[in-house]
């Protein structure tokens, strides 16, 4: 784990974060103690931090990320059943890696793609207007790559 | 020359928008880009030559070369309802575009289109004005704080160019809070300079030379338009020292968020700037006295900052002009939900609820209209025969929800309206920051009351105990967020408490709190495909085959809904 590439210069402690989220769609624990050496901000304020926004995670993600939307255009358009889908067709809980480490799913409050509900992100890109089939095809993809 | 412009938005691109951009150039065509339309229900969009293309497939590509550009004739068959100039199309024509001005008509990503827009003008004339008058000019418009407060703009600018300090900050506040709108987004992903030539404007009005957009980390594609536009008005002299050869020296830093509802709240959102955690701050100081750093500090909402750009270039007197007396200017919405055309929206203030809906949004997709709730999880739910109501931030209050920064969302009878407000509280619950109780554990409390009702544990004494809480979290709380965060709840109470009541009966007509409803197939509608069945997870629940009828066993029945989500034909109904 290394900071290489991440910017201090002037940063603030959430633009640091988001750096290393982005480089490794986590936050090591490790990585919490040299931060909190480097930027001389207690453990206790950087861990207080990552827990209050809901970007940044603690745990390693699978190599393929789900976010399912649950935002209110996505709920009015049964964006529950997605995630029903997910569990009962292959039996991956919102919030968890499955145990192969391929595939996390978690849950979102609107991608800004509202007019396209229900609608999902697979590893950045934007999967709008989901219908079993749609899911049902995404998932195969993803169980099926390695 | 034919010019073909195909919208490159979130929604577009993911309904694949980069597949007919490259069938267009294989077969020889240049294609141009632009930002979100509004109208991404109906994507992947291409104008051709001001000709509306929507819901493209790429083996259409071939017959718009062919036909269109060629031949010079529209594809009938492409069009929508055979418009062919897309301002005519129902979902534009009642619209008035201000803020959306360039929204799907220019390519985001180059500044020259914009300054060919007449993009920068306003700025140059700006700067040969005294500041105050750039001050008046903006309260003379009568623009409020479209990010949902509705605080006239001016005013704020005025008290924050009256603080003595050397330094001053100005802030875009593009941290889209409501969870089912889009506005923010699509402004920043298609029409980036707009707001950035309003954020300068508004450091010159109030003397600051320090601007900041705050924008959340979940739009890539918004910051890394943003982050290019930068970098375009610097080259060309909009930004930097000296800015068009004036004394006056300006720069714009980019700051992401980290996802949380409470950092929309001015100084949360200040708090999350200096890298602390989100947490509303007491008011006053009020941060145009007081703000980032200590220093007076103006924050804006994304749509407030394009709007300021449009005003100092077109004058005051057009904005005042637009909307009715006691709203001017323009409202956006996030038009989405079960109607028939989601999108994004434009429309002059005081047009009524029913216009939007039916009119631009074409109505129902399917179902019956049951409430339209705007605002989002501050917002209220506004009935039927309350549609008439014009939109505007008193007229939307006086009926118990708000403007808010402008989700609009529409449904039918299939949502049952107490699980529609509980889901608001849910959000509040999780997003509450934290800090203070009647937020923290009231929000807590009131998702507990709502869950007896839909669970079928409630009595009278719930809902007097449910409205009490309510207007005590609304009274009690520190922030904006706590305060309305009762809404969802008050106004279903109130236009929907013959609903309330049914619950605690046992009766959920919209057939989704389990055990409080039965389904069965109308038989007249159904035309034996048997998908139902075939949907089904429980064996045995729904027998028949296709040559006699299906019926559903519903001691066998789990109430999963799979068969009513799978059925083409809407034959499944809830009956009581
Ligand atoms: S509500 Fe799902 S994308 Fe906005
Ligand atoms: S993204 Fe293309 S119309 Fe919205």
């Amino acid at each position: 784990m290394e900071f290489e590439g991440i910017n201090f210069k002037d940063q603030s402690l959430i633009s640091v974060l988001n750096q290393i989220h982005a480089k490794y769609n986590y936050i090591p624990e490790e990585m919490m103690f040299d931060l909190s050496d480097r930027l001389k901000i207690s453990l206790s304020k950087i861990y207080g931090v990552i827990t209050f926004y809901t970007g940044f995670k603690l745990e390693k993600p699978g190599k393929h990320i789900i976010r399912v939307c649950t935002g209110t255009a996505c709920y009015v358009n049964h964006s529950e059943v997605i995630l029903e889908i997910m569990r009962d067709e292959f039996g991956i809980e919102e919030g968890k890696t499955t145990e192969d480490g391929k595939l996390s799913v978690d849950r979102v409050a609107c991608i800004g793609a509202c007019a396209l509900a229900p609608v999902m992100e697979l590893d950045g890109q934007m999967v709008g207007k989901l219908t079993k089939k749609k899911v049902m095809r995404v998932l195969r993809e993803v169980f099926e790559d390695d | 020359m034919t010019e073909v412009r195909i919208c490159k938005g979130t929604g577009c691109i993911s309904s694949g928008a980069e597949k007919i951009a490259n069938e267009f150039e294989n077969l020889g065509i240049e294609v141009k880009q632009s930002g979100c339309h509004g109208l991404c229900s109906k994507g992947p969009i291409a104008i051709v030559d001001g000709v509306f293309y929507g819901d493209l497939k790429v083996k259409d590509v071939k017959l718009i070369v062919e036909d269109h550009i060629k031949n010079g004739k529209p594809v009938d068959k492409l069009l929508w309802d055979h418009y062919t100039k897309f301002e005519e199309i129902p979902f534009y024509k009642k619209q008035t575009r201000l803020i959306l001005r360039n929204c799907g008509l220019i390519d985001p990503e180059n500044i020259d289109e914009y300054i060919n827009k007449d993009g920068y003008k306003g700025l140059r004339e700006t700067l040969t004005i005294k500041p105050s008058d750039v001050i008046d000019s903006i309260t003379r418009s009568g623009l409020r704080g479209l990010g949902g407060a509705g605080f006239p703009t001016g005013l704020k600018w005025k008290i924050g160019s009256e603080q003595k300090s050397n330094i001053k900050y100005v802030i875009v506040n593009a941290d889209e809070g409501d969870p089912g709108a889009f506005m923010d987004r699509a402004i920043l992903e298609g029409d980036p300079h707009s707001v950035i030539e309003g954020l300068i404007m508004g450091g010159y009005a109030i003397g600051a030379t320090q601007g900041l957009i705050y924008v959340r980390q979940e739009y890539p594609l918004a910051i890394k338009r943003i982050k290019k536009a930068i970098d375009d008005a610097k080259e060309r002299g909009f930004l930097g020292s000296n800015i068009l050869d004036t004394d006056f020296c300006f720069e714009i830093e980019i700051h992401e968020g980290a996802g949380a509802f409470v950092c929309g709240e001015e100084t949360a959102m200040i708090q999350s700037i200096t890298g602390e955690r989100g947490t509303p701050q007491l008011k006053p100081p009020y941060p145009a006295v007081k703000g980032l750093s200590s220093k007076p500090t103006i924050i804006n909402n994304v749509k407030t900052w394009s709007a300021v750009s449009w005003i100092m270039l077109h004058g005051w007197e057009e904005f005042f002009k637009i909307g009715n007396e006691n709203c001017h200017g323009t409202a956006i919405f996030s038009l989405t939900g079960k109607i028939k055309y989601s999108g994004l929206i434009e429309v002059p203030m005081g047009m009524t609820l029913r216009e939007i809906i039916f009119d631009i949004g074409g109505g129902m997709e399917k179902g019956k209209f049951k409430a339209v709730q705007t605002g989002g999880p501050s917002g209220g739910t506004i009935p039927f025969d309350m549609l008439d109501t014009p939109v505007g931030f008193e007229s939307m209050a006086k009926i118990g929800s708000i403007m808010g920064s402008g989700g609009m969302v529409v449904i039918d009878d299939s949502s049952c309206i107490i699980d529609f407000a509980k889901f608001f509280i849910d959000f509040c619950v999780d997003e509450s920051c934290g800090k203070c109780i009647p937020c923290r554990e009231g929000t807590f409390q009131l998702a507990k009351l709502l869950d007896q009702i839909i669970t079928g544990k409630a009595n009278e004494d719930t809902l007097k105990l449910l409205e009490e809480l309510s207007f005590a979290i609304k009274n009690t709380a520190l922030c904006g967020l706590g305060t309305t965060a009762p809404n969802p709840v008050l106004s279903t109470l109130k236009y929907y408490r013959t609903e309330y009541i049914e619950h605690l009966h046992g009766i959920c007509k919209a057939g989704v709190c389990k055990g409080m409803y039965t389904i069965q197939i109308n038989q007249d509608l159904c035309n034996q495909c048997g998908i139902c069945q075939r949907g089904c997870p429980e064996e045995g629940a729904i027998t028949g085959d296709r040559k006699t009828s299906f019926l559903i066993i519903n001691d066998l029945c789990t109430e999963c809904n799979a068969c009513r989500l799978a059925c083409p034909k809407q034959c499944i109904e809830v009956v009581q």
